[in-house]
């Protein structure tokens, strides 16, 4: 196919060929951010989070009046949970993954540093990692010998006794490297603030902590050898008998002390999906936004398309009376638009990166990926292919005759 | 001249149906993007006190007491502090305020036990953020020092729980302490909750949460310490503390302190008070950061904290280049549907119209296709807002078109349209009669 005789007619368009050239470089490079964004956005929905999903069933109750009991209360009933028939593990905690507020705390190398190393989220709870159905990768997870109660710590920390104090931790993966690049964080220990040293004995594959404000530090958590008496439960039974289990659960829990506000219950796949709700309703809007764009595009095309084969229609019925085939016309339209459409994706390509960069400084994005570009410049084409296709067949479709009359 | 020339374009707009509806249709879309994105940012960054934020002050004090520099203090303040400054009375009016949830039931109703998120807070508070009232009124200044075991509550809770009745002087039961309501508040829904701020210049810019409605009960700030000792969340602290959700005299900081102040020259002295309690304080041992205090006014406060979330920009951001989009595509339609009209341009030009006249006859109808576009444009961003309603956010049940932005929406459209007209109605004015005519 020639394409001078392309190119000279179209420098004849100039403003018109440009605006389209312009709209296809705009919508490349919104559509390559947004297509990015919404991956991103997927890959964070699916995090991982080192917990038997489909195995856990959250309840959270709150007390109505003042209690003195709680200790006692909790004992009996995570034995009342435990006697429910399905029920694998139970375990009162301070805070499960995905849930909303959390405890952090700032996690130093050694005593004397001024600023935290990292900020990691200390789980408390006996028996947390076994009920969470946590992967153990290397050391040992906390045994019951292992485990002070937290009115005593927290008494003896007041106090600056060492005597009831946690002297263990178990800390995920991601966090030991974070912290013991390259090496094995066993026997290691890490400091919590200035007073608390904590002897690294086990070392989870995942634990997600339960507000995620850094994608990048979402697996900083460790659990700290503490019984807690907080009112919430985390129940752990096979995927089929969730509901039933639930049901039971506040039944008993209802039974030991009717006085309580049932404040959460829940499936542990409820809990996930609460937390990515925004993030899935962003990138439902993101994918109508892409889609939005190029259809505009594609009118876009189709609509100036349409009015140059209008306008041409006695140059193409000469061409047709001089023996052009309708192929070498349909072709003719064809080329031109892949000619413009390059020239689009080329520029939007440059604009792509440009709206990037402004992305990573203002909205701290990685860098897109390179892989974008083939694939944002495949998708262009084709668009703008299909988009010409009705245009070129009705050019093609012009009959010789037209040469002859006067228009 | 102008009537003619509508007529025209109402012809012209005609001859062409599916130019005229593609190009209708991309202003209308392009609008209804950018004017839903717009009406949601108008509603999250606009200024949440107009004609008074300018005299209220977040006051920031740096409460840690490891040495070392921090380049700005914490967002809230230790106890020991908070009840310092306020007590010290140096501003027009002070308030302070903490949030923790609360057990709440109403003994004279069959309603089961709720968990509800409590306000406490001192008696200038309804003053200074220009609280409005249905019902009885604010505290006074001696229930503060009095402890008194009173409460308001918010319209939303007093139609829950009374049906909308009139319930000051009724009991309501908070954990296990009887208040009386002495004040039932009108509808209120500011925008963000700007008193109860915190935090957000760490939450990577996820701060829809700041949105929420305000809290349903409110109580004197000495009372709320007593009936719901224990339940107090820590903001920070440097040191685990002795009793958890007792944090009076625990190493942490979890109280905001607003100030209002009437005047520049107030504000200077009280910046000077300021400094001046943190100097002592350093003398004393207490704080060892001296001079690391701040006196935000509520709008910088809000800004500094980032309180817009990023995902509400970044829909603002893209809805523009989307609007952008479709001006290029209406630019192109339009410049070659004019020149297609050459001829017909020609034979007016050769009978004496003059350029201006074929200039403004083309952009008369390029506002035409504006004026549909917006209609269009109208209707899209209203559903776009009801897509905005359902989006699980806190501010989903603030959103609606006010005048305002029912007006943009028209003027938008039609300042885009002859935008994208402006070129291509100047190149149709710059056709040849002579030539065009040859052509025929």
């Amino acid at each position: 196919m020639a394409i001078r005789p392309i190119l000279s007619t179209l420098r004849r368009h100039k403003t018109t060929a440009l605006l389209v050239v312009l709209e296809i470089a705009l919508t490349c490079a919104i559509v390559c951010n947004a297509v990015f964004l919404v991956i991103q956005r997927v890959d964070r929905i699916h995090m991982p989070s080192g917990v038997a999903e489909h195995e856990l069933i959250q309840v959270d109750l709150a007390d109505i009046g003042k209690t003195d009991d709680e200790h006692a209360r909790t004992l009996t009933d995570l034995a009342a949970l435990r006697a429910i028939p399905g029920v694998t593990q139970v375990a009162a905690v301070n805070q499960i993954p995905f849930g909303h507020s959390s405890n952090n705390s700032g996690i130093k190398l050694d005593p004397k540093q001024n600023k935290s190393t990292l900020n990691a989220a200390h789980y408390q709870g006996e028996n947390i990692a076994q009920t969470l159905g946590l992967q153990l990768v290397a050391g040992r997870l906390l045994q019951p010998g292992d485990y002070v109660e937290l009115k005593d710590a927290a008494k003896a920390y007041t106090e600056g006794k060492a005597e009831g104090l946690p002297r263990l931790v178990v800390i995920t993966q991601p966090m030991a490297e974070r912290l013991f690049p390259g090496q094995s964080a066993l026997g290691k220990t890490i400091w919590v603030g200035a007073e608390l040293p904590l002897t690294v004995v086990g070392v989870v594959k995942n634990l997600v902590r339960p507000s995620i404000w850094n994608d990048a530090e979402a697996q900083y958590s460790m659990m700290l050898p503490m019984r807690v008496d907080s009112n919430q439960y985390l129940i752990r039974t096979s995927p089929d008998q969730r509901e039933r289990v639930l049901a039971a659960a506040l039944d008993a829990l209802k039974k030991n002390n009717p006085h309580r506000i049932v404040w959460q219950k829940r499936t542990w796949d409820e809990v996930r999906e609460g937390f990515f709700e925004g993030d899935r309703a962003m990138t439902g809007l993101l994918i109508g936004v892409c889609v939005a764009l190029l259809v505009v595009t594609a009118l876009g095309i189709v609509g100036l398309g349409s009015f140059w084969v209008a306008q041409r229609r006695r140059q193409i019925g000469v061409r047709r009376a001089l023996g052009a085939t309708r192929g070498h016309i349909l072709r003719y339209f064809q080329t031109e638009n892949f000619l413009l459409a390059t020239i689009g994706i080329v520029l939007g390509m440059v604009l792509a990166y440009g709206v990037n960069l402004f992305l990573m400084v203002h909205y701290e994005l990685p860098r897109l990926p390179a892989i974008y570009f083939p694939i944002g410049a495949l998708a262009l084409w084709l668009i703008g292919q299909a988009a010409v296709l009705g245009p070129a067949l009705r050019a093609a479709a012009v009959p010789p005759v037209v040469a002859t009359r006067s228009v | 001249m102008f009537g003619y020339y509508l007529d025209l374009a109402l012809r012209s707009l005609k001859r062409n149906k599916v130019l005229t509806a593609l190009m209708v249709l991309a202003i209308a879309v392009g609008i209804g993007a950018s004017m839903t994105t717009l009406t949601v940012m108008h509603l999250l960054s606009g200024d949440p006190l107009p004609g008074r934020s300018d005299k209220l002050f977040y006051v920031q004090v740096d409460d840690n007491p490891l040495p070392g520099k921090q380049k700005e203090p914490m967002d809230v303040m230790t106890y020991q502090s908070a009840m310092d400054l306020w007590t010290a009375h140096k501003g027009d009016r002070q308030a302070i305020i903490v949030d923790s949830p609360v057990k709440l039931r109403a003994p004279d109703t069959t309603l089961p036990p709720l968990m509800m998120p409590m306000l406490s807070t001192t008696a200038d508070f309804f003053a200074m953020f220009d609280v409005p009232f249905r019902y009885g009124g604010p505290w006074r200044a001696e229930d503060d020092a009095a402890r008194a075991r009173v409460a308001i509550i918010s319209a939303d809770l007093n139609d829950k729980l009374f049906g909308g009745a009139n319930s000051v002087g009724r009991t309501l039961r908070l954990r296990d302490t009887d208040v009386r309501i002495v004040g039932v508040l009108a509808p209120w829904r500011p925008s963000p909750r700007y008193y109860n701020i915190a935090g957000g210049r760490f939450s990577g810019g996820k701060t829809a949460d700041y949105y929420s409605k305000p809290q349903d009960v409110i109580t004197p700030f000495s009372s709320a310490l007593e009936l719901n000792d224990g339940n107090f969340y820590q903001y920070s602290c440097w040191q685990l503390p002795p009793a958890p959700g007792h944090l009076q005299n625990a190493p942490c900081v979890w109280l905001a302190l607003w100030v209002q102040l009437g005047s520049a020259a107030k504000a200077t002295a009280f910046k000077r008070f300021l400094d001046g309690y943190v100097g002592e304080q350093v003398k004393s041992g207490r704080i060892v950061r001296p001079e690391n205090t701040r006196l935000r006014s509520l709008v910088e406060w809000l800004d500094y904290q980032g309180v817009v979330p990023s995902d509400v920009r970044l829909q603002t951001w893209l809805s523009f280049g989307f609007l952008a989009i479709c001006l290029f595509n209406t630019i192109g339609l339009l410049l070659a549907k004019f020149l297609r009209r050459g001829a017909e341009i020609g034979v007016r030009r050769a009978l004496g119209a003059s350029r201006g006249a074929i200039f403004s006859q083309c952009l008369v109808e390029a506002g035409m296709i504006g004026l549909i576009g917006g209609i269009g444009g109208l209707l899209l961003t209203l559903l776009g807002l009801s897509l905005v309603r359902r989006q699980p956010v806190a501010f989903a049940d603030m959103v609606h078109l006010d005048t305002r932005m029912f007006l943009l929406t028209f003027v938008l459209a039609i300042a885009t349209s002859l935008l994208a007209g402006f070129l291509p109605a100047w190149r149709a004015s710059r056709v040849t009669p002579g030539l065009q005519l040859k052509t025929l």
